[in-house]
């Protein structure tokens, strides 16, 4: 199964890296692609309604945790996922939502 | 046995087999549902068959096979289900199924309402206009409930099994959870005793199904012992007995003996927990044959080795004062008073219990008509508004 990890946590942590997370996850064969992101200041939100652009200055909404980084991962169940998410550094300071990837109808 | 014990009885186990052969819960539920039908159609006229959990989940199979060729759906999963037909009967008794579906109810990525109302559906096959009654809400909501939670079972890829071995630790608490929330659900209701009958009767499964985890017997065993007390919590008018004034004869002595023994047997294991721990308390309140008799004591010690709640060390404050004297537990209680318990009703009536028990009555009636003001359950307003009178009339 494909989870995104969408890993939250206030800015400060930004450039703490992953302490070994990335390392174990590719020599496990489960990370399919993922990044970590500039902070939600230089984010810029589209939204196009009756035909116009509407652009507005920062992220979705503006809350103390922000996405900081994603992980596309693949591997056996949620079980996994949990144990993957709950060893990342981020989820002992911010939070990581685990989320299933839309998979086109006739796989599942 | 009945058909209603047939059902009670092999429910749980066709829905455990079905989902693992379909991997599809909405379809397992309605194949057993329909085997159950043919059933109630056809045992009448051709006999009981001599298995009839095989013949139901066998039927129930055959249903999901011809389900499944209607639909078309993924000629993989037809070709895998229908790959049990070769075998000469179904495995219908793969005893981890129940358990499998247990842990799979119960796991923490749901909601814990979600939780309950799944093990009550699946596990203990009540309807889900029976759960919506249980939990008092509209039909369509719980229906709303449980098929969020299959859906997300399905979809974000929760395992159907039982969890390896490092998970145990972890995983197995939530089911103890789980049906310990139900018990107390029935239990703190006359309305809904039903509940805990299936909270007791899950609990018995789960002992069975694991053998050899102590806090199963141990919550089985707590389980039965507040039940074997049903009885006498109330009178009939619905106001609260405490256990020192409630009839000790009418408590059911046969449910006492069942888990005094069971609970023996578990603690033997030497791996004590907190449900192990806290049915011996209801040990030693159920075996005494007075409430003078009470070993509080013991009862103090054991509370010491649980958790440190507040709530639990209220309870070890009441027995501490019963065991060494009202001023010593009074004292306890006003140190827990500053804490997050106040504002919890329990607080000032037991403080107004210490009081009434020294006979300084005036700072009782104060204390209980504190506790009055924080409300509680009808049941717990009625017994604090007589000791209200009893203390203001003077003890």
């Amino acid at each position: 199964m494909k989870y995104l990890l969408m890993i939250c946590g206030d800015e400060s942590h930004a450039n703490d890296g992953c302490g070994g997370w990335s390392e174990e996850m590719e020599r496990r064969g489960v990370v399919e692609g993922g990044a970590g992101l500039r902070p939600p200041g230089e984010a810029t939100t589209v939204r196009v309604r009756d035909d116009e652009l509407m652009l507005t200055d920062g992220p979705f909404a503006e809350t103390k945790e922000q996405i900081g980084g994603f992980v596309l991962i693949n591997c056996a169940d949620l079980d996994e996922a949990i144990e993957i998410a709950a060893k990342h550094p981020a989820a002992a300071y911010g939070t990581i939502e685990i989320r299933p990837v839309l998979e086109p109808p006739g796989v599942v | 046995m009945t058909f209603e014990e047939v059902y009670r009885q092999e429910w749980g186990q066709v829905v455990a087999t079905l989902i693992r052969l379909t991997g599809d819960w909405e379809l397992a539920e309605e194949c057993a549902q329909e085997a159950f039908a043919a059933a109630l159609q056809r045992w009448p006229r051709d006999g009981v068959p001599d298995k009839p959990g095989a013949w139901l989940t066998t039927t129930a199979r055959n249903r999901a096979i011809d389900w499944l060729r209607r639909e078309a759906v993924g000629a993989q999963k037809l070709k895998e289900v229908a790959a049990m037909t070769s075998e000469s009967e179904p495995q219908y008794d793969v005893p981890d199924d129940r358990l499998r579906l247990m842990f799979t109810c119960c796991h923490p990525a749901l909601a814990m309402e979600a939780r309950v109302a799944l093990t009550l559906r699946t596990l203990a096959g009540l309807s889900t206009a029976e759960i919506a009654r249980a939990f008092l809400v509209p039909e369509t909501t719980m229906s709303k409930r449980l098929t969020r939670a299959k859906q997300k079972i399905q979809y974000a890829g929760i395992p159907y099994r039982v969890p390896p071995a490092h998970l145990l630790p972890e995983r197995t608490p939530a089911v103890l959870a789980v049906l310990y929330l139900l018990f107390n659900e029935g239990y703190s209701d006359v309305v809904r005793t039903n509940l805990s009958g299936e909270a007791i009767r899950l609990a018995r499964l789960l002992v069975q199904l694991m053998p050899d985890e102590p806090e199963a017997g141990g919550l089985l065993a707590l389980m039965l012992l507040h039940d074997a007390r049903r009885a006498t919590r109330l009178t009939a008018d619905g106001v609260l007995v405490t256990l020192e004034e409630q009839d000790r004869t009418r408590w059911d002595h046969a449910g006492i003996t069942e888990a005094v023994d069971l609970l023996e047997t578990t603690l033997r294991r030497g791996a004590p927990g907190p449900y192990q721990v806290q049915a011996a308390i209801a040990a030693c309140h159920a075996t005494a044959r007075t409430a003078e008799d009470t070993d509080w004591p013991q009862i103090a010690g054991l509370y010491g080795q649980l958790k440190q709640t507040p709530v639990i060390a209220l309870n070890r404050a009441v027995a501490i004062g019963m065991a060494d004297g009202p001023a010593i537990g009074l004292r306890l209680v006003d140190e827990l008073a500053a804490g997050p318990l106040s504002g919890y009703h329990l607080l000032p009536a037991t403080r107004a219990d210490f009081f009434r028990r020294l006979g300084r009555f005036s700072e009782a009636a104060s204390a209980y008509r504190e506790a009055l003001e924080l409300a509680g359950t009808e049941a717990e307003r009625g017994y604090l508004q007589n000791r209200l009178r009893e203390v203001s009339a003077g003890g």
